[in-house]
């Protein structure tokens, strides 16, 4: 097995190629005048194709991923993805289209796009999507956006605030900093919920918008949002829902119903479309219908059968990104949401509420629970360094990599001390649930036993612990 | 459907929990909240799934594309395709335990150093969502770095990508947003100055411009520079296989769409927003970053770096809000420049250049049609139509050819303009039935 790859640049030899292409019938010097030309070759590899694709599938090889591990991080929904959607993304048909293609070339790719947003709608209980976030936070971002104009066109000009509860994702604040909003951050209360009295006190004539993450950051369903929901609205503000964990509600409840205004999906969670290491995402955006016309631009209509995109639409906020959206994206969505009838997707939300509960009642007596009762979709544990020989949850983190497991997500949310955050998804079988539940037991027995194996895990990964603070001090980013 | 329970697996677990039934964990949430109903078609098993996306494939018309416009045609190699749909890749988060994703991270570091060498900059970062938005966020940073205010964009910048930065900026006031008119298709470099004063942070100097066309970049620079703006370059990174590079012409940032590196049209997205700049700047551009570290035993390894930017630290105060990359994307590109070489890639570009300027000069000669601007350019160009190009358009589709982007939609006094775009994916059989379908039009 592979343990380190050199870089492709430490493997180039001049003269070499992957890849030829017919020769030009003049050269460039002949149709531009020397100044604009490139006076030094950019330094990149030159591989045959052969060291490329060995290159890169050694590469591969170095990392976790769900097709190989249990990868059970913490408000991340690593679920199975289907790849039947890979497939239907990737036809022809679809992958060719232009985006400034005229409308009737482009007719079933709209259609998608009109018929997800339905869907989204019907799964939400909002009055209208849009698809063209790229991004969870990019989805913030726009709901915020569109909360500003809202105020701006009733002439409320007074609200400059958005509060947000103290387990929140750091999107959430950065989002509102960037839509130039102040932003309050709200306690929870011991329980996990927010605390509504001091939500109350915060609340007032400057104030926007509530943001919050359902069910939150801990796992626990706001019991009490239609409080919060009736509060916020009572003083002119609109509520915000951050829909990362919407697996949990899927099929169960629509967020139109607790009181939410704004609500954004990421469809690379819920709804199984692949991480990709990193990207790409999507995060469309559902709004209430008195805030449909805020929505940015193009925006995807249907006439008599026949799908447009409206680029003039009065009150929008206008383009958050070039084009429609992560079309690619989001035909796997569409996908994974047809493969389901309601009864289908219900049991998503309920298999994934169990496995994660079954996962808190295994260990809690190891590793207890941050609010001690049932969670949803994911819970969030402790580890006690004082019963672990000093051992950190850093520490049994790297360590469950040795085991054959990803880590959950660590130190968030940041309301929690040692917190681990594990959210198993539905798609996990017991079996596999029971093998991390174990792996997690033997390492507290490891800590007792031998807790210098632990505190220097992992051991068995193609590199040890690395050194974060040398890669900040010296940044070496490129190789130049 | 991707549930792997079976009854008695509910029944043992919920045992194991201490529970009797499924509605004990769902207390929490008030019953009257629970949806009763939702409208759903029925469930298509994989394939019926196929046969329904297939049908919806078939109603998109496969057309010969030649428009561009921030998204072109650009071949993807086989190679490229098999080695980003390998499950190690695909189905990975985000690489938080860099012990566990050294595939991932070393890919990255590679992109990054990949995307400096093609601008000649210093520093990248692990890619944005798309070329407007990596605008978006290169100009924030020039106006923190410069604790000044007003952004400079030319006329010939994509219109598209000056509404993003409108949308981006308008509800927080700052930076102001100054467009320069261009009316020779270019940025005029005494009309840049005449704007240009102390309060101005940058000039975003887009070559190949929106029209095709390259701006006179060094000189752009030096001026701009004069007053101490920083200036935020905007190039196709394929065409950097044959034009000077942002950072060789002075550049400060550099900014672009990697889509034609290996990544599908996909009718918009996913797309990939490339951004470089100076070392100095390191510390002020967002994003995921990656850097090279050593482990507990002295190996070479790769971690995410400089977080203290990110927003997962900083909340409020980070430089940005963002929480991922296109790291699909930003692999396929990696790998495709990998296949490429600096040899490759010049020839690609050389290839893209040579079949634009043939059909240039082939379609200014049917009567009727001209190009609209004079200058330089590189693989795409405006034509000049006796009609509006949008019945150009019409007609050529009927031909099964994507002629161009009608400029009308975004400037209403260029109805008769047509962009069009030509890669090296276009054969000349296809040209010449462009060029012959123009002929229909000649007075």
């Amino acid at each position: 097995m592979t343990s380190s790859e050199k870089l492709s640049i430490e493997k180039s030899v001049p003269g070499r190629r992957g890849i030829w292409f017919a020769k030009a019938s003049r050269p460039a010097a002949d149709w531009l005048p020397h100044h604009v030309l490139r006076r030094v070759p950019p330094r990149l590899p030159e591989m045959a194709e052969s060291e490329v694709v060995r290159h890169y599938t050694r590469l591969s090889q170095l990392n976790y991923c769900l097709d190989t591990h249990f990868y059970p991080l913490g408000s991340c929904t690593m679920k199975h993805n289907p790849r039947a959607n890979e497939e239907v993304a990737a036809l022809e048909g679809f992958a060719a289209a232009h985006p400034c293609a005229p409308e009737t070339a482009v007719q079933g790719t709209l259609e998608v796009l009109f018929r997800l947003e339905r869907l989204l709608c019907e799964l939400t209980g909002l009055a209208a999507f849009t698809l063209q976030p790229a991004a969870g936070a990019h989805g913030e971002f726009t709901g915020i956006l569109v909360a500003a104009a809202f105020h701006r066109a009733r002439g409320d000009r007074k609200r400059k605030e958005i509060l947000v509860a103290d387990s929140s994702h750091g999107t959430n604040p950065a989002s509102a900093a960037l839509g130039g909003f102040a932003v309050r951050t709200v306690a929870s209360r011991a329980d996990g919920r927010l605390d509504l009295d001091a939500l109350r006190m915060a609340l007032g004539p400057q104030t926007a918008m509530v943001m919050l993450t359902v069910p939150n950051t801990l796992g626990l369903f706001e019991r009490q949002i239609r409080e919060i929901a009736e509060a916020t609205h009572a003083v002119g503000a609109l509520l915000y829902m951050d829909g990362a964990n919407f697996n949990a509600l899927m099929g169960l409840a629509k967020p139109a119903d607790f009181g939410v205004d704004i609500l954004h999906l990421n469809l690379h969670k819920s709804f199984s479309t692949p991480h990709g290491g990193g990207g790409p995402g999507s995060g469309p955006v559902g709004v209430q219908a008195r805030l449909a016309k805020f929505l940015p631009v193009p925006r995807v209509v249907e006439k008599n059968g026949r799908f447009k995109l409206q680029t003039r639409c009065p009150g929008s906020i206008g383009r958050m990104r070039s084009f429609a959206g992560n079309v690619g994206v989001i035909l796997k969505a569409y996908a994974y949401l047809r493969g389901h009838d309601a009864l289908r997707l219900r049991s998503v939300a309920e298999n994934a509420i169990l496995n994660a509960n079954y996962v808190r009642a295994r260990l809690k007596d190891l590793y207890p629970a941050a609010v001690d009762e049932p969670c949803l979709h994911e819970c969030v544990l402790r580890t006690e360094p004082e019963k672990m020989n000093g051992l950190k949850t850093l520490d049994v983190a790297k360590r469950l990599l040795d085991h054959g497991f990803h880590a959950p997500t660590i130190y968030f949310p940041l309301i929690v001390h040692e917190a681990l955050m594990i959210e198993p998804t539905e798609t996990e079988t017991r079996e596999t649930l029971e093998a991390f539940v174990s792996a997690l037991r033997a390492i507290h027995a490891e800590a007792l036993s031998d807790p210098e194996k632990v505190k220097t895990a992992p051991h068995d990964l193609p590199v040890r612990r690395l050194d974060e603070l040398a890669a900040a001090r010296n940044p070496n980013v490129a190789w130049g | 459907m991707y549930s792997s329970h079976t009854a008695t697996d509910r029944e043992e677990m919920l045992r194991a929990i201490g529970v009797a039934s499924l509605d004990d964990l769902l207390a929490q949430i008030p019953g009257d909240l629970r949806a009763a109903h939702f409208e759903w078609p029925p469930a298509l098993s994989e394939p019926e799934l196929m046969a329904h996306a297939h049908a919806l494939a078939a109603r998109n018309q496969p057309l010969a594309c030649f428009a561009g416009a921030g998204a072109q045609d650009h071949f993807v190699p086989a190679a490229v395709k098999a080695l980003i749909r390998r499950g190690e890749f695909l189905t990975a988060y985000t690489p938080y335990q860099a012990e566990a994703s050294q595939g991932t991270l070393q890919a990255i570091y590679e992109f990054q150093s990949s995307i400096c060498a093609l601008y000649g900059m210093d520093a990248a970062n692990a890619s944005l969502y798309d070329g407007a938005t990596a605008l978006a966020e290169a100009v924030s940073a020039a106006a923190r770095i410069t604790g000044r205010n007003k952004i400079l964009l030319p006329e010939s910048l994509h219109p598209e990508w000056r509404e993003v930065l409108k949308t981006y900026f308008g509800a927080k006031g700052e930076p102001v947003l100054e467009t320069i008119s261009c009316p020779t298709g270019r940025l005029d470099v005494s009309a840049m100055e005449a704007r240009l004063d102390e309060t101005v942070a940058a000039v975003v100097v887009a070559t190949p411009n929106f029209f095709g066309l390259l701006e006179d970049a060094p000189v752009l620079a030096e001026r701009a520079h004069g007053r101490g703006a920083l200036v935020v370059a905007v190039a196709d990174p394929v065409s950097l296989g044959v034009l000077e590079a942002p950072g060789h012409w002075g550049a400060d940032f550099a900014v672009g769409e990697g889509q034609g590196l290996g990544n599908p049209l996909n009718y918009g997205g996913p797309y990939l927003g490339l951004l470089a700049c100076r070392k100095a700047h390191m510390r002020h551009i967002p994003g995921r970053i990656c850097g090279l570290t050593t482990d507990a035993d002295g190996r070479r390894g790769f971690v995410l770096t400089l977080q203290a930017r990110e927003q997962h630290i900083r909340r409020e105060r980070a430089a940005s809000n963002i929480c991922s990359n296109e790291a699909l994307c930003a692999l396929a590109a990696t790998i495709h420049l990998a296949l490429l070489g600096p040899a490759g890639l010049k020839e690609m570009a050389e290839l893209c250049l040579d079949k634009a300027h043939r059909l240039a000069e082939q379609a200014a000669a049917v009567p009727g049609f001209r190009l609209c601007f004079d200058g330089p350019f590189f693989n795409e160009f405006v034509l000049e139509c006796p009609v509006p190009a949008e019945r150009v358009r019409r007609a050529l589709l009927k031909r099964g050819l994507l002629a161009g982007v009608p400029l009308g939609r975004y400037v209403t006094t260029r109805k008769h303009s047509l962009l069009v775009c030509v890669t090296e994916q276009r054969t000349e059989e296809e040209c010449e039935r462009f060029v012959a379908a123009l002929g229909d039009f000649a007075p």
